[in-house]
């Protein structure tokens, strides 16, 4: 019979994928654990001046009394600002200039050596600039952070729009959607989404590390509360502000996670 | 069958060369071909003869060197013509339903309109219960009837069908054909189907043509006036079949030897 050939067919090793994922966080738990008792151990023993290395113990209150004054606050809704405006004025000048290079083969030629001449340039090597056309100001910041913006999202979207399949763009004319305004809308920016999402992402990160550059110069904000503290050796607020950064970061990455998640809920 | 003389697409001496790198690829040299309005012309040949490149170019993706191509639909007509890929070529970032409904943007229907003769179509095929998918999560056949939903969609006057079943299982194949035919019979569209199965153009088609030779022309354009609904247990007209073959083959022998 058929069935037994059929029922003695190999079982599937058994999969414990929720076993497997306890076991990970837990492991990720203990690492961090152990992260946690040697830096706390280091300037305990004295293996390290507790001067230069707060331990962990003393960073909650150090956090607590810097956010009772105000200044974390402060310092963190300045410094967002920055991000979130350089980050959107980068993004959108990047993606226009991404799309347009990216349909048409005009643009890409007209700017293919002005973009070889400014893309190596590093966004903080724009500093004296930005200093002498916006002074020391919110401004400056923004434009240090657009900066870096700009070309990772430039790049991202010129190369995903470049790299949409010629088939399906051959499907919009077969409909007859033939204009640049229907073909960008219904098959070249959805067809180059996955790509410029990339970019977006890493563009996220990236700013980030602007802002602190950026601030270090003096404009209010994460970056400059850092660097006061560090003139007053207060190293227990530069970690305060350090693990800000860090979780102000992974909070906005998984959210963008997340949210790159849904709008590419179509691919396999 | 009073206006079944009158043509919906006239094409005269119509040749096409590709060129690139500077080498010219001859494809098509002077075809010509008068579609009637309402007529199932199945188109058969060998591969690389030219098949889909003659569809393109009656759909306006590619452009003949000369000759002409006249297309005259019926007044009011939208979308004369609708194309069904040889690969399904679905929008992957769009749902099922909303992949059929492509075709209807720009035309005045709101939203819901438009979703809503997107499932008559797909009811048309059979895939209203799909209509909430994702086309990677069909099936390489189901891709393909999402594709002719698509096409039927616009409600074409001539539906260009690109091997449109020639991925699929025979069953299936075959309830698509009759699928066709009916809905062929029921709504008085022209049908242009390039297939490279001769059992299928005998069995769905009212005329066949054979396009052969390098570059590729008309070879034969043969009439066939079975009854319907054919009988597919065999093929109906067993020597009108080893002719069509005949001709492929022979052409591209003599093409062999003389190039
Ligand atoms: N864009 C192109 N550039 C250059 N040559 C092309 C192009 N498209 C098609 N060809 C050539 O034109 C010829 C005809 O191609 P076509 O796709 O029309 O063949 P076909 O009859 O549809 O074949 P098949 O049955 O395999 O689909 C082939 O030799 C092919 O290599
Ligand atoms: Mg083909």
């Amino acid at each position: 019979m058929t069935d037994t050939t059929l029922s003695s067919a190999p079982a599937a090793p058994p999969a414990r994928p929720a076993l497997d994922g306890l076991r990970r966080v837990g492991l990720a738990a203990a690492g961090l654990a152990l992260f946690i008792l040697v830096w706390e151990a280091l300037p305990r023993l004295g293996l390290f001046n507790p001067m230069l290395l707060p331990a962990p113990s003393v960073i909650p209150a150090a956090f607590w009394a810097e956010l009772q004054s105000g200044a974390w606050a402060a310092a963190v809704s300045a410094s967002l600002g920055h991000y979130t405006i350089g980050l959107a004025v980068g993004s959108v000048l990047g993606l226009l200039g991404g799309i347009a290079t990216g349909m048409s083969r005009l643009a890409e030629d007209m700017t293919s050596w002005v973009v070889r001449v400014l893309r190596p340039i590093p966004g903080l090597a724009w500093v004296p600039f930005a200093i002498i056309w916006f002074g020391v100001s919110p401004s400056a910041a923004v434009f240090i952070i657009a900066i870096g913006v700009f070309w990772i999202v430039f790049f991202a979207a010129h190369g995903a729009i470049r790299g949409v399949d010629r088939d399906l763009i051959e499907v919009a004319d077969a409909f007859g959607f033939r204009s640049g305004h229907e073909r960008l809308f219904k098959i070249l920016l959805p067809a180059a989404m996955p790509g410029i999402l990339v970019g977006l992402r890493t563009a996220l990160g990236q700013a980030w590390m602007a802002v602190v550059a950026a601030e270090i110069f003096g404009v209010p904000g994460l970056g400059q509360r850092m660097i006061q503290a560090s003139s007053l050796l207060a190293t227990e607020l530069v970690v305060v502000y350090m693990l800000t950064m860090a979780a102000l970061y992974g909070l906005l990455d998984t959210v963008f996670v997340a949210v790159q998640g849904w709008v590419l809920r179509w691919k396999a | 069958m009073g206006a079944a003389m009158e043509s919906v697409i006239d094409i005269e001496g119509l040749s096409l060369t590709f060129t690139r790198d500077g080498q010219r690829n001859e494809v098509l040299r002077g075809l010509d071909l008068s579609v009637p309005r309402g007529a199932f012309i199945a188109i058969v040949g060998s591969s690389g003869v030219g098949k889909s490149t003659l569809l393109r170019v009656l759909i306006g993706l590619a452009t003949a060197s000369s000759g002409t191509v006249k297309i005259t639909p019926r007044p009011g007509q939208r979308q004369p013509l609708a194309l069904v890929f040889q690969d399904s070529r679905l929008l992957p970032w769009r749902s099922v339903v909303d992949n059929v409904a492509f075709g209807l943007e720009g035309g005045g229907l709101s939203r819901a309109e438009r979703r809503a003769k997107a499932r008559e179509a797909l009811e048309i095929v059979g895939l209203s219960h799909l209509a909430d998918r994702w086309p990677h999560q069909l099936s390489g056949g189901q891709r393909q009837r999402v594709s002719l939903a698509r096409a039927l969609a616009v409600e074409p006057e001539v539906l260009l069908m690109d091997e449109p079943f020639s991925a699929l299982d025979a069953i299936t194949r075959e309830g698509l054909q009759d699928e066709l035919v009916r809905i062929w019979q029921l709504t008085g569209k022209t049908v242009l189907f390039v297939t490279h199965d001769i059992e299928e153009a005998t069995y769905l088609a009212d005329r066949v043509v054979v396009l052969a030779g390098s570059p590729g022309r008309v070879v034969a354009d043969q009439i066939l006036d079975a009854p319907r609904p054919r009988r597919r247990s065999q093929s109906q007209e067993p020597d009108l079949v080893a002719g069509i073959r005949q001709h492929i083959s022979g052409e591209t022998m003599v093409d062999g030897t003389g190039i």
